[in-house]
């Protein structure tokens, strides 16, 4: 039989113990919810670059800014629908990466923002991003607001001449900008990356600090 | 008369098959395969693609493109240096001896524009692929949706 005081002093340890485990545990979740002790696969951008933020018009024609992505991944990819082979070949792997994920995959969107304001209307944007994912949304604004958010990522963009049939292509950055769900810049993934880096890293910020 | 005609058609026919071999030429020795077209939305312009494989012993140039659907093909390749995506017109490539080249995403491809009538996918669209000799050589294409990665063949979906 443990005498009286002992058992008290005893339960208040075990007391004690469960509170620096729930302390601990608590600190520990918090680093995993900022993600510093991750392992991405893709090339980790977190704190290099600003956050999401633009004024453009969604393929439904509704103005749209980066807050109305918030609570959602967002995968940032710049083109144009009169890009026969590069374009078409990124959508289609993002495509690919998205039912990888699973239904997972609902909680992140694919911004396709057109670098060709000329010839890229919402219509057109609305058939062309359909043509590839439902979670895709395809982005056209006015010259300088696409300027504005592709200098924002430090990208680029030329509307190489004419080739004489009114013609012509557009060179691009070929990057994927990845941004969590709070808006904030996380990873960049480049052509060289296999897909499943793509997938592995998407799957690890999905699975993380899910929104109830 | 008669059996002047009749000694003079086998020179004749000779004469027309030594023609029509020279005709055939670097297009004779190649082989296609995965020949495919990622059909986009409207009017938009679609890509082609194929491998070809030259059993021949000379090296085969493959020149240009053509098809009675598409108003326009050109043979384009895409690079992606420095994180940027370009896309540049080329005058030719070469298929070497007893070798493969590829038309494939993210490089070389054939860019086609002004359907007519509209391409729908399952179609099968004739192109002609024109070498450097003359040689030309007819390939069905198989249309596939915008979000196919490849030929289909070996697709799981």
């Amino acid at each position: 039989m443990i005498p009286f005081h002992l058992r008290m002093t005893l339960r208040r340890a075990g007391r004690l113990t469960l509170l620096f485990a729930l302390v601990f545990g608590a600190l520990l979740l918090g680093a995993c919810n900022r993600g510093d002790s991750i392992e991405w696969r893709l090339t980790n951008v977190s704190g290099h670059m600003p956050d999401l933020d633009f004024h453009l018009v969604d393929d439904q024609g509704k103005a749209v800014t980066g807050q109305d992505y918030r609570g959602k991944v967002v995968l940032l990819y710049f083109g144009y629908t009169h890009c026969p082979d590069v374009c078409p070949l990124t959508l289609a792997q993002l495509h690919v990466v998205m039912q990888r994920l699973g239904p997972l995959a609902d909680g992140a969107r694919i911004l396709f923002v057109s670098v060709d304001p000329a010839r890229d209307t919402p219509d057109i944007m609305h058939a062309y991003v359909n043509a590839f994912d439902p979670r895709a949304v395809g982005l056209s604004g006015t010259p300088r607001e696409i300027e504005a958010l592709s200098k924002r990522y430090r990208s680029a963009f030329t509307r190489e001449p004419d080739k004489g049939d009114g013609q012509y292509e557009v060179s691009h950055s070929s990057a994927i900008y990845v941004f969590d769900r709070d808006g904030k810049a996380r990873l960049l993934a480049t052509p060289a990356n296999p897909q499943d880096d793509l997938v592995h890293d998407l799957h690890l910020m999905l699975s993380l600090g899910n929104p109830t | 008369m008669i059996i002047g005609t009749a000694r003079a058609l086998p020179l004749l026919a000779a004469g027309l098959l030594l023609a029509t071999a020279a005709h055939a030429g670097e297009a004779e020795h190649v082989r296609t395969s995965q020949a495919w077209i990622r059909l986009l939305p409207g009017d938009l312009p679609a890509g082609a693609y194929v491998t070809l494989e030259n059993t021949g012993d000379q090296p085969a140039t493959l020149r240009s493109a053509s098809s009675t659907r598409y108003g326009s093909v050109m043979l384009h390749k895409s690079s992606s240096e420095g994180g940027v995506s370009r896309m540049a017109m080329v005058d030719n490539l070469v298929i070497p001896a007893h070798g493969k080249a590829e038309l494939a995403p993210g490089g070389y491809h054939l860019m086609m524009s002004k359907a007519n009538p509209p391409v729908q996918v399952g179609d099968a669209v004739k192109l002609t692929l024109h070498f450097a000799d003359g040689s030309a050589l007819d390939t069905d294409f198989v249309t596939r949706p915008a979000n196919a990665t490849d030929a289909g063949d070996t697709h799981s979906h």
